[in-house]
């Protein structure tokens, strides 16, 4: 895995971006970047580099199931491995979000060591 | 039984009493005297509706009164309801703060922790060597200094560190103060929907005198309308009761059961 892969961390809470930039430096990845919901978050993906992207669900603006839609939609970023991290915890969610694409998907609260077997597991399969 | 219940049976009583009267004198054609009957009946259905309305208003008043509802809308001490969303607005400032308070502190404390533990690590490697006596003079001169240095900065960075400690544990204040807020705002929502209810309730009184029917069904469809318009993808927040819930993950164990069922 690449540590110096570009993240982009979407919450509409500054504390819960900054809990998950502070727990990705914990595991080596340094190089990440910040939305407050989807609607900042889609023209960033569109114009940066990012390797993988992290999202909460609920959101004002667009929310984290909408983002996912729009990247999966996109030419450009449908192959984007995507980590959803959210409080959302009903079962027809987490098939919604199956079903809309999401390699990975965290309820909140979550702990580091969840946070990084998920990571790991995305990107063995991505990388294998 | 309630006062509003007593005068619906009281007309209830009447009307009852009354009916032979008056399907007698209308078989024997006596057709004034039904129209007599007919308006004293009406007078005194009016009489009972005017005094239901008239509850209806005077606890309507009391509830606005209760809650403290600025009628005049000029100004003065704000609503309980202005007041309750001030007070959860304090507590999102409250918790951000004590979270990045904490988060500061931690993030200020991590280098400090991880100095001790590298320093330690390499003057541990030259220790053994010294042991070893495997040591030259002027590298144990050296070995001396750097001895000298991580005992002071210890020191320095322990007390430092303890402090953090501290400060973290003060940073879950807002516990209490939040706490105490949130109590005071869930009182007046439960206060809020008893006196709803209790209004409720008076004006089914006014509906019965009324002979007035509401379309319960189309009441229901349209409840069930916008229960169904709440769908999954606009997000709900935390679930409460998530481990008696068979709808809701109580966990990332559960989370990965379901994910792994989808041939994840």
């Amino acid at each position: 895995m690449d540590k110096n892969m570009k993240i982009l961390i979407v919450d509409d809470f500054s504390t819960m971006r900054r809990i998950i930039k502070n727990l990705l430096r914990d595991l080596g990845f340094t190089n990440t970047a910040e939305a407050d919901d989807g609607t900042t978050a889609l023209p960033m993906l569109k114009s940066g580099s990012f390797d993988f992207l992290v999202t909460d669900w609920n959101m004002p603006g667009m929310s984290g199931i909408d983002l996912l839609r729009h990247v999966r939609a996109d030419e450009r970023l449908k192959h984007l491995p995507v980590l959803m991290v959210t409080a959302e915890a009903k079962r027809d969610q987490i098939i919604e979000a199956a079903q809309a694409g999401v390699n990975g998907y965290v309820v909140k609260p979550f702990t580091a060591q969840v946070l990084k077997e998920k990571i790991e597991k995305i990107f063995e399969r991505v990388n294998g | 039984m309630t006062q509003a219940d007593q005068s619906f049976v009281e007309f209830e009583a009447t009307l009852r009493a009354r009916a032979p009267q008056l399907l007698e004198s209308l078989q024997q054609g006596r057709l004034d005297e039904t129209a007599q009957m007919l308006n004293e009946l009406n007078q005194m259905r009016n009489n009972g509706l005017y005094q239901e309305v008239g509850k209806l208003t005077r606890e309507l008043h009391n509830a606005i009164v209760k809650l403290e509802m600025d009628t005049s809308a000029t100004g003065g001490d704000p609503s309980p309801i202005t007041d309750a969303t001030d007070r959860l607005s304090y507590v999102v400032t409250m918790t951000e703060k004590a979270a990045n308070r904490t988060m500061d502190l931690v993030e200020e404390s991590t280098p400090l922790v991880n100095y001790v533990s590298y320093e330690a690590q390499s003057l541990t490697a030259d220790w053994q060597r010294f042991m070893r006596r495997e040591m030259n003079a002027e590298e144990f001169r050296e070995l001396v200094r750097r001895v000298d240095s991580f005992l002071q900065r210890s020191m320095n960075d322990g007390s430092q560190l303890s402090q953090n400690l501290s400060e973290i544990m003060l940073a879950q204040d807002f516990q209490d103060l939040t706490g105490q807020v949130i109590k005071r705002v869930t009182r007046l929502v439960s206060e809020l929907e008893s006196n709803l209810l209790n209004l409720v309730l008076m004006a089914g009184q006014v509906d019965r005198m009324a002979g007035i029917r509401h379309d319960c069904d189309a009441m229901r469809l349209e409840q069930e309308r916008k229960k169904r318009e709440k769908e999954p993808s606009n997000g709900e927040g935390p679930q409460m009761h998530a481990d008696i819930r068979e709808d809701v993950v109580s966990g990332q164990d559960d989370v990965d059961d379901l994910l792994s069922s989808l041939g994840f």
